[in-house]
């Protein structure tokens, strides 16, 4: 018996797939190196729900908004889920922002081309928010499927503007600027985070859910601009 | 006297047909057949097919404008590095469409090799109509172009001879005797085209964008839907795709493509 309890820490090492949203692509990828070895799968929240319902073996999920978690608690496929981090929303602009954008209200300038998320995505879903707080009507030219290809279309200079999350904005480094967007109209996302059911390594599921919530997982997040999950 | 056929190759085979049925018979038992006409009836349903139906076409047109003078060239014309430029026409069937669409973008986005200029002439490609047509053409061209060419090499010479010996010029030979015998294979190959173009994913959402009325396809609207408010319509519309590339395979079968 003891035996066991004491193999319960090698018991959290070894594979773990895990299924997060594409605003969490480069903080995930540099998380503190651990016993557990994730597997990373990113896309827009509401893909990924799709996919564990139609059972892809995911043992983490972690999801840019609680409507999508949600879901996923609805139909009994995850455990107790923890918000473990916060994201304000930004306007990405070409580097140096060229068009003066000075805030939401100049998206409905018709000389500049916005992108936004699909509003089934959460990026999308808060930027629409955000938009109907501040009363700005935008024409989009393009809704994307996920936050990192809403920012690429700035990047690459196929348009001006696109709301994403401030991490997205510090993660593009020298490729894009940002405009911040007033607290009065920002929208909050709460990143909640949950092991799969269905997991066949829940040990190591658990110990990565952990080390996403432990102080150096937080100090991880936080230095890539992150709010604190409280 | 037929020979029976050796067991393990048509249990193979069985299980070859199984590869490509199975996934059609989970698409037939996951319709929602009782909302199936209010899906396929909603505006949104509406609107990316129609918008399909027009880029498809759109695409096609441009696949047979440009694609017949090319597949002429390929097959009648020798000259040196044909076979490089028929590896390049080529290239859209093998390479990933998300592939063709970035190469499509930084040749024709705003910033890319030719649409810095076409930008500053005031013609933009991505997030327009247009850029899901190029996008289109660009994946569904070769399709046209080697049935044509295949076609235009098995026509015998003899009889474009014969018709220029009794004084055709170059272009009543060409569409008084070899249009008209190559006929068949144009429409195949424009056929073939057309169910490619409108069976279009990668390259059109990478390239083009997605808005619904403007860029947003039939399959770009599937996708969007399986993952978003009503996997139901997805399902329904895959269907629709699914109906009309079998019609269009099946169709060819009977009347062209006998020889394929």
């Amino acid at each position: 018996m003891t035996a066991a309890c004491g193999s319960a820490a090698s018991g959290a090492s070894g594979p773990v797939t895990v299924f997060a949203a594409a605003s969490l692509t480069d903080v995930f990828g540099a998380l503190p190196k651990s016993d557990v070895r994730p597997t990373f799968d990113f896309a827009g929240s509401q893909a990924l729900v799709t996919q564990i319902q139609q059972g892809a073996p995911a043992d983490v999920f972690a999801s840019a908004d609680q409507k999508s978690m949600q879901k996923l608690v609805d139909a009994g496929l995850v455990e107790a889920p923890k918000v473990f981090a916060r994201n304000a929303l930004e306007i990405a602009v070409a580097p140096g922002n060229p068009k003066h954008v000075s805030g939401l209200a100049d998206l409905a300038r018709r000389d500049i081309v916005v992108v936004l998320a699909d509003s089934s995505v959460p990026a999308g879903n808060y930027a629409h928010q955000a938009l109907a707080t501040a009363g700005v009507t935008v024409h989009p030219k393009s809704l994307e499927l996920d936050v990192k290809s809403t920012l690429a279309k700035v990047t690459s200079g196929e348009a001006d503007a696109a709301i994403v999350y401030a991490t997205d904005v510090k993660a593009a480094g020298a490729k894009a600027s940002g405009v911040e967007i007033p607290t009065a109209q920002n929208v909050i996302a709460t990143y909640p985070i949950a092991v799969v059911k269905a997991t066949r390594h829940h040990a190591a599921a658990q110990a990565f859910v952990d080390a996403v919530r432990s102080s150096s997982g937080q100090r991880a997040l936080a230095d890539r601009g992150f709010l604190s999950a409280a | 006297m037929s020979r029976r056929p050796p067991g393990p190759v048509v249990a193979v085979a069985v299980l070859a047909v199984a590869l490509f049925a199975l996934p059609l018979a989970g698409l037939l038992w996951r319709a929602p057949w009782r909302s199936a006409w209010r899906e396929l009836s909603s505006h949104d349903a509406l609107t990316a097919l129609r918008l399909s139906l027009q880029t498809s076409v759109l695409a096609t047109a441009v696949a047979v404008l440009l694609g017949t003078p090319l597949a002429w060239v390929q097959a009648r014309v020798a000259y040196p590095g044909r076979s490089v430029v028929r590896a390049v026409t080529m290239l859209p069937m093998v390479l990933p469409p998300v592939v063709g669409g970035v190469a499509l973008l930084l040749a024709l986005g705003r910033r890319g090799l030719v649409g810095r200029y076409l930008d500053g002439a005031g013609v933009h490609l991505p997030f327009h109509l247009s850029g899901a047509v190029a996008a289109e053409a660009f994946v569904a061209m070769p399709f046209f172009v080697l049935t044509l060419e295949a076609a235009l090499r098995s026509v015998d010479p003899r009889l474009e001879e014969a018709a220029r010996t009794l004084g055709a010029g170059p272009w009543a030979v060409f569409t008084r005797v070899t249009l008209p015998l190559v006929r068949p294979s144009l429409v195949a190959g424009a056929l073939l085209c057309w169910a490619r173009a409108l069976g279009e994913f990668g390259a059109t959402i990478t390239f083009a964008g997605n808005l619904p009325g403007h860029t947003q396809t039939l399959p770009l609207f599937v996708y969007v839907k399986l993952e978003g408010s009503s996997p139901d319509a997805a399902v329904i519309l895959s269907l629709v795709l699914l109906a009309v590339s079998l019609v269009v395979l099946v169709g060819l079968r009977e009347r062209w493509l006998r020889a394929l």
